[in-house]
């Protein structure tokens, strides 16, 4: 789909809604999975015999192992709050990308089967049995959601479309439809250790590289340490940071970090993604498998605590579900929660004085902040409620002097996912995540005409990859994409602490 | 006593049985089924008194929608405050001695029934009228609106327009109590308003009305955010930690 055609959404002046456009995004799906995707991970190859009989079963097994599934398919009112609020709608104007009509491609088949109104008079609730037309849709329409949780903060019963969405591509690779992009990196994952499939000397070698680069431009001998046995610290960073720009700026930025702050870290080349796609697809079982390399990289290692870097969705399975899926972490130091976020780190770093920054060294920028969405509605930073909003603004505060929030309405809780998040970072999606980041690139360009915003700062890998790809098709240059951490590495003041 | 005293009496009993077992079962079914995960929608309360703070705000000030849209929290808030108020004027029918609350509360219920119908008309005005929610409108949803305008309106009706023998309606519902079959008056407007509140308790645990209940049992409102302090592991995940190599 190289020659994909389309036209990049104009800003609206007035954000008004747009008008419904039906099937205007039907022609938009991923690439699907080859068997040699789907086999690893224990799904079938391909579409099964039976698939729409086992579609039911899968779901009827789902609704017994996830009470929010069953709540969320029997609350919904149609009451039409959530209809406005997803960023693909507003992106696109296609109806089935509203949340609630997203939803209702499940809970058709949930009524049919599962609710005594759906068995007696499924032409009045909308149930509908599984059938060819049901699963292109799914298809489509399932992976058209980046489980950015948007319409959870708004709906009055706190249904969240990303569960439906998880459940659904959790069935659908269960009978044999899987999408290409999630699950051929989630076959990296298990053998290689990550999502790319940089083996270890590459990895070694990377960051070897970058020992060199930092010495080269700061004269200091930060070091990238790998598979260090005996380390204090544990960093898992998403594997973007060790080559895509302006990822490895922030990766860059943690070594300095840790470097003056004199922690003792190291990288595993075994768990060496933070990043957790089984979350994208809905399986537990996948999620639990890939957590657990990080449980047995901090065993190997002898590590005492574990930090991530700057990621979304990885932050979301490490702050809310690795305790769960991967704990108890008994045998780390109690003195830290596991995991810490690098930021949590670095912001108390600045606090105890531990490091010092100099704005001063970014003064020819004026930054924004972009909440990811899953560190906004589905994770937190710090010890207090919504520290996830407050740190990395402190944090970059400290590293630049110049610093301007966009609109509320499109931050903290309320923010826009950049479009590209949920399993849809791929190129076979490419007019889905321009049309998508239409939310954010308006309120970017407001501070950007209004306040002479010149770079924009995130801490999630698929932000970063997003915004790098689509800001063009908006008139932005790709270069004001920056890791919050790419701050700190400028600002940091390098050397023997009696010098700083 | 009439053969239609009996044909009410039967189906407010099942009706009864049906809303209450229903409900019952459905919420049992709720509670006994496990969240595997930590998901409520941050940020979210760090405690557990908060976190039912957090369900309080949701249920009495429909907080999530108050962020979410003006318009529609408007009608929402006039229809369920005017429908509880109106439930409240309704107790005196189950009662002999009514208590002073409910003698209070008479006036008020009356106009609770007013802004319930208006809340009713605002809600089924926007089905009709905005495009997405047209979308997503199927004929349940106009059904359910009508039976509840149907209640409200039949009620108001012999409030206003015919009454109907009060007196004979309240020894009827005291006789249901203590099943003492009484005759119930035959008043046209009587006769639709009880009809249609027995429908709205039988297709009460097989619908949408499932919402009441499902609000509290919402992970993504009632958990508390503590999963780095406190290991959450459903029973049926917990097995898995065995297959782990390390």
């Amino acid at each position: 789909m190289a020659d994909q055609k389309f036209e990049t959404p104009a800003f609206r002046e007035l954000r008004e809604n747009p008008a419904i456009v039906e099937d205007a995004m039907d022609h938009s799906q991923p690439f699907v999975a080859k068997p040699e995707h789907q086999e690893p991970l224990d799904f079938p190859g391909e579409l099964v015999e039976n698939w729409e009989q086992k579609a039911v079963e899968k779901l009827g097994d789902l609704l017994d192992k996830n009470r929010a599934l069953r709540v969320y398919l029997d609350s919904c009112v149609k009451c039409g709050a959530c209809t406005d609020k997803c960023h693909y709608f507003l992106g696109t104007g296609d109806p089935k990308n509203m949340p609630v009509a997203r939803q209702d491609l499940l809970r058709s088949l949930y009524r049919r089967h599962f609710t005594l109104a759906g068995k007696i008079v499924p032409g009045l609730v909308g149930a509908k049995d599984m059938d060819k037309e049901m699963l292109d849709d799914w298809y489509k329409y399932f992976h058209q959601c980046s489980q950015c949780r948007r319409c959870s903060v708004f709906c009055p019963y706190g249904i969240d479309t990303a569960e439906i969405s998880m459940a659904a591509r959790d069935i659908m690779d269960h009978i044999g439809l899987g999408q290409k992009y999630s699950n051929e990196i989630l076959g990296k994952v298990h053998v290689i250790g990550n999502n790319l499939g940089l083996p270890e000397p590459a990895l070694a070698d990377t960051l070897e590289g970058l020992e060199e680069d930092v010495m080269e431009e700061d004269g200091v001998d930060v070091k990238f340490p790998l598979d260090v046995e005996g380390a204090d610290v544990l960093v898992v960073t998403p594997s973007a940071d060790f080559f895509a720009e302006p990822h490895v700026d922030g990766l860059i930025g943690y070594g300095k970090v840790f470097h003056q702050a004199g922690i003792n870290w190291t990288l595993s080349s075994y768990a060496s993604e933070a990043a957790n796609f089984a979350m994208f697809i809905g399986s537990y079982e996948q999620m639990h498998k890939v957590s657990n390399r990080i449980r047995k990289a901090a065993l190997d290692l002898g590590v005492k605590r574990i930090i991530f870097g700057e990621c979304g969705h990885a932050w979301r399975v490490a702050y809310s579900f690795l305790n769960t899926l991967a704990g108890p972490w008994d045998f780390l130091d109690p003195k830290y929660p596991v995991p810490q976020h690098i930021l949590e780190v670095t912001h108390g770093l600045i606090q105890s004085g531990g490091i010092k920054l100099d704005p001063e060294a970014n003064d020819d920028k004026v930054l924004t902040f972009h909440d990811s969405c899953n560190v906004a509605r589905a994770s937190r930073m710090g010890d207090m409620e919504g520290g996830q909003f407050i740190i990395p603004r402190e944090v970059i505060k400290a590293s630049v002097n110049k610093f301007v929030d966009m609109d509320p309405q499109t931050t903290h809780e309320k923010t826009f996912c950049c479009g590209g998040g949920g399993g849809l970072l791929t190129d076979d999606l490419m007019e889905l995540r321009v049309k998508g980041a239409l939310p954010r690139m308006e309120a970017l360009k407001e501070v950007v005409d209004n306040h002479g915003v010149t770079h924009l700062a995130a801490i999630c890998a698929i932000c970063k990859s997003q915004f790098t790809k689509v800001m063009p098709y908006y008139g932005f240059s790709m270069d004001m994409i920056v890791s919050v951490h790419q701050l700190v590495s400028e600002a940091i003041q390098l050397g023997a602490k009696e010098d700083v | 006593m009439s053969t239609l005293s009996v044909i009410y009496a039967i189906l407010f009993y099942a009706a009864t049985l049906l809303l209450v077992v229903g409900l019952a079962l459905r919420i049992k079914l709720y509670a006994s089924t496990p969240a595997p995960l930590k998901i409520p929608t941050m940020p979210a309360p760090l405690t557990k008194s908060g976190a039912a703070f957090r369900i309080f705000k949701e249920v009495a000030f429909f907080e999530s929608l108050f962020k979410s849209n003006r318009w529609i929290w408007v009608f929402a808030v006039l229809f369920h405050a005017g429908l509880a108020l109106v439930l409240l004027r309704h107790v005196r029918y189950f009662q002999a001695d009514v208590w002073t609350i409910i003698t209070l509360i008479q006036p008020f219920g009356i106009y609770g029934g007013m802004a319930m119908v208006a809340g009713l008309l605002g809600l089924w005005a926007r089905r009709l009228v905005q495009e997405r929610i047209r979308y997503i409108t199927g004929p349940s949803d106009h059904l359910m609106l009508a039976l509840l305008v149907v209640i409200g309106v039949t009620g108001l009706g012999m409030k206003y327009v015919m009454h109907t023998d009060i007196v004979a309606v309240k020894a009827y519902f005291l006789g249901l109590l203590r099943f003492n079959i009484q005759d119930l008056p035959t008043d046209p407007l009587l006769l639709i308003h009880l009809g249609a509140v027995a429908i709205l308790m039988i297709v009460f645990p097989f619908s949408k009305l499932l919402h009441a209940p499902g609000v509290f049992f919402s992970p993504s409102r009632n958990q508390v955010d503590d999963p780095r302090e406190k290991r959450h592991l459903a029973p049926w995940a917990a097995p898995m930690d065995a297959d782990r190599e390390a």
